[in-house]
């Protein structure tokens, strides 16, 4: 199993919808977010290219983060989901360091926090809260092993790139461009 | 032009900002710890080639600088963690992946040789030191036996000790003004250099202040080596390490790094160093003091200029 998303950055609005469903549904602290939204402008008026996309935690396979922990306590959980766990997390500050997406945040009881791609949603059959709260349905999710996953079905379908993979982290967010 | 809107971000410690998440914790203890390994370096070498009578402060007395410092680095350490009772989890794990690890590891071994060696060296400080209880005297007389085995674990402790310091950023390729293997060679030459001057600033002979300030000299020089290294490397990558060293050259840590770093805490005491050398009058204090504030200088401002460093996309 190799769980995926992949946010189509044509459809989104960038309404910020995922991010609110996120904090609601995860019970993020105030001051904090484990998704946001980016939205990059390039050109001269008039004419400009926007892209907007929803972004989080990479899930990377080759995650910086669980290579560089103390302790053992960020670790790849079913499906290659990158998860701490608070009881082991001595709150270093090294995987937040070692991110080159910024995904994590010391949450203010002590241990690093970050999207774990609502791994309790998951098992009861449900998607993440950012992908089924998005009015647009631009976020796709599913397990890249199953051909006929959301994701999969989607990444067969369209051009698609990911962020900074030069740094070797090989990120499991998907953008549709 | 290319314009960059964040709606709602992370990814920039101006809006967010507790990605920065290390403050003066961190840099005081790679300051402290590559002190110390210094200190722990020179005594054990100069044991090892049996100069221990020629240069006594600094197989001696500068030592008993070591256990202080690493007690206030670690004590510094564990001030930084968020999740604090939870430190003991470092001791439960060894993670060969993890530089911090590693860090952890070397520190709960070369801090009991420091105390031990200090401990051998106690009449040095309380010459009426008695140890009174008989089997910390068989210990003490067991210890002497070995204390060639012991200083060699110490010299090759250190040497790890101070290579860790820069190694624990180095590692970290989300920040590419750390991400360069440099900084292991110049982070244990800056605490080697921290080492010699703690022995100049406690040595009383003539003889061994004027070793001690050759050595300095010496190892001055192949820090601005590495440093000079160091940007020559950037400059030849990729963009993402050239707008990493720009920190450093016209950036916003551009009169920091230059000034108090490298003029201040090389140029200035190398030059001292050598007029001292030439047998010109020059208080032994004046380049110590400088080569230990540019020391810790050094530290600080990778740590906080390195946070600022990202991958540009």
């Amino acid at each position: 199993m190799r769980y995926a998303m992949a946010v189509d950055t044509k459809k989104c609005v960038g309404c910020s919808d995922c991010v609110v469903a996120c904090q609601t549904e995860n019970n993020v602290p105030i001051g904090f977010c484990r998704d946001w939204v980016v939205e990059v402008m390039a050109g001269t008026y008039p004419q400009l290219e926007i892209e907007i996309r929803s972004e989080r935690c990479n899930h990377c396979a080759n995650a910086p983060c669980v290579r560089c922990c103390p302790t053992g306590a960020s670790y790849f959980a079913e499906g290659g989901i990158v998860l701490v766990e608070p009881n082991k997390c001595i709150g270093c500050g090294a995987c937040i360091a070692s991110c080159p997406y910024d995904a994590r945040y010391p949450h203010p009881e002590g241990y690093v926090d970050k999207c774990t791609f609502c791994l309790h949603r998951l098992k009861n059959g449900l998607k993440p809260a950012c992908v089924a709260v998005c009015p647009t349905k631009c976020i796709y999710f599913g397990d890249l092993h199953d051909p006929n996953s959301d994701a999969s079905v989607v990444l067969k379908k369209r051009k698609f790139k990911t962020l900074i993979p030069e740094a070797g982290t090989k990120p499991q967010l998907y953008f549709l461009i | 032009m290319k314009e960059e809107i964040i709606v709602s971000g992370r990814m920039n410690q101006m809006i967010d900002p507790h990605l920065n998440i290390w403050h003066w914790e961190i840099p005081l203890y790679l300051f402290l710890g590559g002190l110390a390994a210094g200190v722990l370096f020179f005594a054990a070498l100069f044991f090892i080639n049996g100069k221990e009578n020629t240069y006594p402060t600094a197989v001696r007395k500068a030592p008993f600088i070591a256990p202080i410092a690493l007690i206030i680095g670690l004590l510094a350490l564990f001030f930084d963690l968020r999740h604090k009772l939870y430190f003991w989890q470092l001791y439960t794990h060894i993670r060969l992946m993890s530089p911090m690890s590693w860090g952890a590891w070397t520190l709960m071994i070369i801090t009991p040789i420091s105390f031990i060696w200090c401990a051998l060296n106690i009449r040095e400080l309380f010459p009426k030191w008695d140890w009174n209880y008989e089997w910390i005297k068989e210990t003490e007389v067991f210890l002497r036996k070995y204390q060639l085995v012991l200083a060699w674990a110490m010299m090759i402790y250190a040497m790890i000790l101070g290579i860790y310091t820069g190694i624990l950023l180095s590692a970290f390729n989300a920040r590419p003004l750390w991400n360069t293997s440099i900084l292991g060679p110049l982070f244990l030459a800056s605490g080697l250099s921290a080492g010699a001057s703690v022995t100049i600033l406690m040595s009383k002979i003539k003889k061994e202040r004027k070793r001690f300030a050759e050595i300095d000299l010496i190892v001055i020089g192949i820090e601005l080596f590495l440093i000079i290294h160091m940007f020559m490397g950037f400059l030849a990558s990729t963009e993402v390490q050239v707008d990493a060293a720009g920190l450093f050259l016209g950036g916003p840590y551009t009169m920091a790094f230059w000034i108090f770093v490298v003029i201040l805490g090389m140029l200035l005491p190398a030059i001292l160093e050598i007029m001292e050398i030439r047998k010109y009058h020059i208080p032994a204090f004046a380049p110590a003091i400088l080569v230990l504030f540019g020391s810790l200088m050094l530290r600080f401002i990778f740590v906080y200029a390195g946070q600022v460093s990202r991958w540009l996309y």
